[in-house]
């Protein structure tokens, strides 16, 4: 199936400072992406560029087929900017009557779309009184508009509480079933790795990881860590065999590569009457986030 | 297309219901026109012009100051007001293009902008012909006056949303809109007119002067006015001056600068990168 999203070899540079250099994506039809990288690294101009709102210096982006910003592109790509705002004076059902009017669609099913995200209470109240929790659901609800084939979402889940968040991934993944791509900026690293399909790791404007968090994993090949207790008194027997281990309080802290890992564990299970517990950590999403955003002297 | 254009425009009038931009400008065209129309009353009888038609003359003054500020407060903020809070780039992501979303808030604000002229010369034209049962004769300069009046409002929309979209920030749209009426409306004429009075009868007058009044839409617009209900007796200064200026040529003006404004406005907001 060809890609909704393709990027070849995308640089944008503001006033000489390259934003992004030579990024290359692709999002396919119902996958969900997410998009990582610190403040700064090119995730709001990237997605600006998909949008067609700034242009690219060079590289080739491709949107359902079409060119970004064109009106093809722009009937069938949904947004949610950062901090999604508002005219103040509108209710929130006006304003998405207005939006919905926009993608010619009926407005009757403004109410609906509102009621989706859980609004339909506020729905005759000013957006100046909303807040920012409500403006961002105002958000969604018109980036639900018609049945978008792109999603292009940045932060989507900032200021939302934790039982709006799930709601709100419950239906990216019924847009996801639909065939819809989804392309989601994060900072909240535990839950976009529960709910994407894919990573993508941007740091100082270039795309340095790509692929799902297992892959990422392998790729990094950081450190898995144990925890291990040992029986009372026999800490120097398990410290002779596996003399890398250090004693922190009454437990022993041992780290070993990711091939190491199963030899470790088999010198381990060796000592099992001198050992009552053991904890393996493997290396957090944010190790991984770390060790890939730094990575080329960032 | 339409369907787009209506759709911002319906959003724009709700916006201006709330904001109290329709209450402020009736508010402000029936004050003014009431006080002109109960001012304007005294010369009726030397002149031998029905009561209506001078009170059409002297609004007619009174609107080549109001309805161009009217319309440049209500739309100064129309793009830069979109930049600074941060809604344009989702608006532009839609697909609407740029002209539509000028289009629509253009069609807004010159209905606000009829509403306030109607009720404005309404209310002056109700006095005039209660107080004179002859007045019926100037219905067709308070036409021509209603209609003109529209036209000047939509050149100086235009040339806000332009300013707007140059400025990117709603103060200093805000700025460069005071400005521009100050200079297009109050100094020009004084300009022109310090001039005409040095050039005493030369070149500058017979030449130069009656294009820079076409040239200016506020000059343009109280010309047609005037020259056309020949009551250029009525009005003093510029108008007077420059009676010898065809009346076609101001029409022209009249007509062409709203296309000149909004052109201008597009192309400016073509430039606006969110």
């Amino acid at each position: 199936m060809t890609s909704t999203l393709t990027i070849s070899h995308l640089t944008k540079s503001f006033g000489g400072v390259k934003a992004l250099s030579d990024v290359s994506l692709h999002v396919a039809p119902g996958e969900r992406v997410a998009l990582l990288g610190h403040n700064g690294a090119g995730k709001s101009t990237l997605m600006k560029v998909i949008l067609g709102l700034i242009t690219a210096d060079s590289g080739e982006v491709s949107v359902c087929g079409a060119g970004p910003g064109g009106p093809i592109a722009r009937a069938k790509v949904a947004y949610l900017p950062e901090n999604a705002t508002f005219h103040s004076a509108l209710t929130g059902l006006e304003q998405i009557t207005y939006y919905l009017r926009l993608r010619g669609e009926r407005t009757s099913g403004a109410m609906a779309l509102l009621d989706k995200v859980g609004l339909g209470h506020a729905a005759k109240r000013r957006i100046g009184t909303y807040s920012k929790g409500m403006r961002q659901r105002v958000g969604l609800a018109q980036s639900l508009i018609g049945h978008p084939d792109l999603l292009v979402l940045d932060e989507p889940t900032s200021g939302l509480d934790p039982v709006s968040r799930r709601d709100f991934y419950e239906l990216l993944d019924g847009l996801a079933a639909e065939g819809a791509a989804i392309l989601l900026s994060s900072h909240a690293l535990t839950e976009v790795e529960a709910r994407t399909d894919r990573l993508l790791i941007l740091s100082g404007g270039q795309m340095v990881a790509t692929g799902s968090l297992p892959e990422l994993r392998r790729e990094a090949a950081l450190p898995v860590s144990m925890h291990i207790t040992a029986i009372n008194g026999y800490d120097a027997d398990i410290i002779s065999i596996l003399p890398n281990a250090i004693r922190v309080g009454s437990a022993l802290h041992l780290s070993c590569s990711q091939e190491g890992k199963l030899a470790t564990l088999a010198k381990i299970a060796n000592l099992k009457d001198k050992v009552s517990d053991i904890d393996v950590i493997p290396p957090s999403l944010e190790d991984i986030y770390s060790h890939f955003s730094r990575r080329d002297g960032q | 297309m339409i369907a787009r254009i209506l759709a911002t425009a319906m959003t724009e009038a709700h916006i201006a219901r709330r904001n109290r931009w329709v209450l402020i400008a009736v508010a402000l065209m029936v004050v003014f026109s009431l006080v002109l129309s109960a001012v304007g009353a005294a010369p009726s009888g030397g002149l031998g012009a029905d009561r209506l038609s001078v009170t059409v003359a002297s609004l007619t003054s009174l609107s080549v100051y109001l309805v161009p500020l009217v319309a440049l407060l209500m739309s100064f903020d129309a793009v830069a007001g979109e930049v600074e809070r941060g809604t344009l780039p989702l608006l532009l992501t839609y697909p609407v293009a740029r002209w539509e979303i000028l289009a629509g808030k253009l069609v807004a604000h010159t209905g606000i902008l009829v509403i306030a002229l109607i009720a404005g010369y309404g209310a002056a034209a109700l006095i005039a012909v209660v107080n004179d049962p002859a007045a019926a004769a100037g219905f067709g300069a308070l036409w021509r006056l209603t209609w003109t009046s529209t036209l000047l409002g939509a050149t100086f929309l235009g040339i806000g949303y332009a300013l707007s979209s140059l400025a990117q920030r709603a103060s200093g749209a805000a700025g460069l809109a005071i400005g521009l009426w100050l200079g297009l409306v109050v100094l020009y004429d004084l300009a022109l007119l310090a001039a005409v009075v040095a050039d005493d009868g030369g070149t500058f007058t017979t030449q130069f002067f009656p294009a820079a009044l076409l040239a200016n839409p506020a000059d343009a617009f109280r010309l047609f006015n005037l020259t056309a209900s020949q009551a250029t007796a009525a009005a003093s200064g510029i108008g007077a001056a420059a009676a010898s200026v065809a009346l076609w040529k101001s029409l022209l003006s009249v007509l062409v600068w709203p296309l000149i404004a909004l052109g201008l406005a597009t192309r400016a907001f073509r430039k606006v990168e969110p």
